[in-house]
């Protein structure tokens, strides 16, 4: 079974941050982020933050919220495990925490050591006080981040979208 | 920061040759590419392969190390991998390890995700992190005459050792070893112990 | 490597910290978890200090998001080296994106203080400002002594970062100084007073 194509649904992902004014990108990269976080790095008024852990994602959000921009950080569900502990604080001050996550460890998944985080991502996201919206559609990505976008900046919420990894793809092993 | 020189080591031929005569090594590799090298060279009871857990390699080579400080502990990832659990360094030099060596295919991206670049491409400089960190013996390699030089280490020179390969970013073959977590297990420590 | 033991210090950590926000001018400040939430609180409870009361490992990465956002403004961290260590992956991070608006204070007393002074990696070997330094912070320095500390001020302040230094402090904590406990007021104010609109 072919991939879907990537780039169809990230472009149209990265107009609707261009249009919530999101000005720091922060990622740890995945596959399935690999056109947007391009998109990113080309883009001159968005800056792009490149992490060693995602954890550290959530803090320069809170940070460039502090300082009156807004944010979105990219990873893929591992990296949700990471998360947790710094989630604490954008609950605690209800900054707006946008968050994209392409899934892994479900859909059509190869590697066995992916699917506990891949099935847990969900469940402690919420556990945390995340709003989670999920999709497996491509042609509703786009109108699933402008909604958490607007959740996120204009309701104060930390709300996590969730991308199938039926729409990302998964890893053509046998190549 | 470190300077800049041509890399040109290719990472499977590094690989291969610190592998070589490996002995009863017991090795632990780090997600992605690290562990496809390993494989390329063969798939041994010796080998500790992760296929998640990043940031977690030098950990696991610590725990691993503690428990058999008879044996020689090599830990073979990649600098993304290391850098996710760049904290962990700290952690190994504090116990001092002398059977533990870390050994950084440093390609300077994240290949398994699309190549993206990492930290060391912009100047973060991993042996000083490590030597920082309390690691006695360190080094970066370049090119073969150094990778000769720094393979005595890995196996002989008391550790904590930290030895950062710079190789270059081309995609290779993958060479996929046994995945399944419990199997990995029970075979490493069956090897080792006699038993699961 | 400083294996030295911190009772060998004499520097008292809230005046080290009374002494660098004398000269903040418009600096924004950000704690780390710990005794520095109650040393910052302590010298003047500015709306323009952040205190973070949880998130270790967070303070340095949270600074730099506000020092993108406010690169006009000076941006200082002062936190302890346990949280530093437990988030040190963000010096990397911070060294490739070189903000010359951030500098970073470490409030290195070898030990967990809030938890009951166990020890820290930075007593054992551990040298933070080597790591800095190999994470590409252009400037850093190790500051035992007032003098020292005198000499670094303009680099905490003024000069171009990313800065980091690591002042060795005594062991003893002072009084709690509670700050604001309510994540959302402190942040609501702090973000009011650094961008001029309204909380
Ligand atoms: C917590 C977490 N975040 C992100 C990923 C996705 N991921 C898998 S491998 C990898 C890159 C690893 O890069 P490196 O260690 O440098 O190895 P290379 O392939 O470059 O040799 C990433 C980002 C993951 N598996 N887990
Ligand atoms: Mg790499």
């Amino acid at each position: 079974m072919a991939r879907k194509k990537k780039t169809d649904w990230s472009k149209d992902v990265f107009k609707v941050l261009k249009k919530a004014d999101v000005q720091q990108i922060a990622y740890v990269p995945d596959a399935g982020h690999t056109s947007l976080i391009k998109m990113a790095i080309a883009d001159n008024v968005i800056k792009p933050v490149s992490l060693t852990s995602e954890q550290e994602g959530v803090a320069v959000l809170s940070g460039a919220w502090l300082g009156g921009e807004a944010g979105a950080l990219l990873m893929q569900s591992s990296g949700v495990g990471n998360v947790i502990n710094m989630l604490g604080m954008a609950n605690e001050c209800r900054f707006p925490l946008l968050m994209l996550v392409t899934m892994r460890g479900e859909w059509g998944e190869f590697n066995p050591w992916q699917v506990p985080m891949g099935q847990a991502t969900e469940g402690v996201l919420e556990a945390s006080g995340v709003i989670v919206h999920r999709v497996d559609e491509p042609s509703e990505i786009a109108e699933t981040v402008e909604a958490a976008a607007k959740l996120a900046f204009e309701g104060g919420r930390m709300v996590a979208v969730l991308i199938g990894q039926r729409v990302v793809g998964f890893k053509d092993w046998t190549k | 920061m470190a300077a800049r020189r041509k890399i040109t080591l290719d990472r499977r031929k590094v690989v291969a040759n610190i592998l070589k005569d490996r002995g009863d090594l017991l090795l632990v590799t780090g997600l992605g590419a690290p562990t496809w090298d390993a494989a390329s060279v063969e798939d041994n009871p010796n080998n500790f392969y992760l296929w998640g857990g990043m940031g977690g390699a030098v950990l696991t080579g610590l725990g691993l190390a503690l428990a058999q400080p008879q044996r020689r502990v090599l830990v073979l990832t990649g600098d993304g991998e290391m850098l996710m659990g760049v904290g962990g360094l700290a952690t190994v030099a504090v116990q001092k390890p002398s059977n533990l060596a870390i050994g950084i295919l440093d390609n300077q991206r994240y290949g398994e995700t699309g190549m993206q670049e990492t930290h060391t491409e912009h100047g973060v400089d991993l042996a000083a992190m490590a030597s920082g960190a309390g690691f006695q013996t360190t080094s970066t390699v370049y090119n073969a005459a150094e990778l000769k030089t720094a393979i005595p280490m890995l196996y002989n020179t008391p550790g904590p050792v930290f030895v950062d390969v710079k190789v270059t970013a081309e995609d290779q073959p993958m060479i996929l070893p046994p995945r399944d977590g419990p199997t990995l297990k029970h075979r490493f420590r069956e090897n080792l112990l006699g038993s699961i | 490597m400083a294996t030295k033991s911190n009772t060998k210090y004499t520097l008292q950590r809230r005046k080290v910290v009374h002494r660098i926000l004398e000269g903040r001018g418009d600096a924004a400040v950000v704690t780390g978890i710990g005794n520095a939430v109650h040393d910052v609180a302590s010298a003047n409870d500015d709306p323009k200090n952040m205190y973070l009361a949880g998130i270790m490992g967070g303070a340095a990465m949270v600074a730099f998001g506000v020092a993108l956002a406010q690169p006009k403004r000076r941006i200082l961290v002062i936190t302890g080296d346990g949280e530093l260590l437990a988030g040190i992956g963000s010096l990397a991070t911070i060294g490739v994106e070189q903000p010359k608006n951030l500098s970073i204070i470490v409030i290195d007393n070898q030990a967990y203080g809030a938890t009951g002074n166990q020890h820290t990696h930075t007593g054992r070997g551990v040298d933070l400002v080597g790591i800095a330094a190999a994470s590409g912070f252009k400037k850093t320095a190790l500051i035992t002594t007032n003098a020292e500390l005198q000499a670094e001020l303009p680099r905490i302040h003024n000069k171009p970062g990313p800065y980091l230094a690591v002042v060795k402090v005594m062991s003893k904590s002072s009084a709690r100084i509670d700050a604001p406990k309510d994540g959302t007021y402190v942040s609501r104010r702090f973000r009011a007073a650094v961008t001029g609109e309204s909380a």
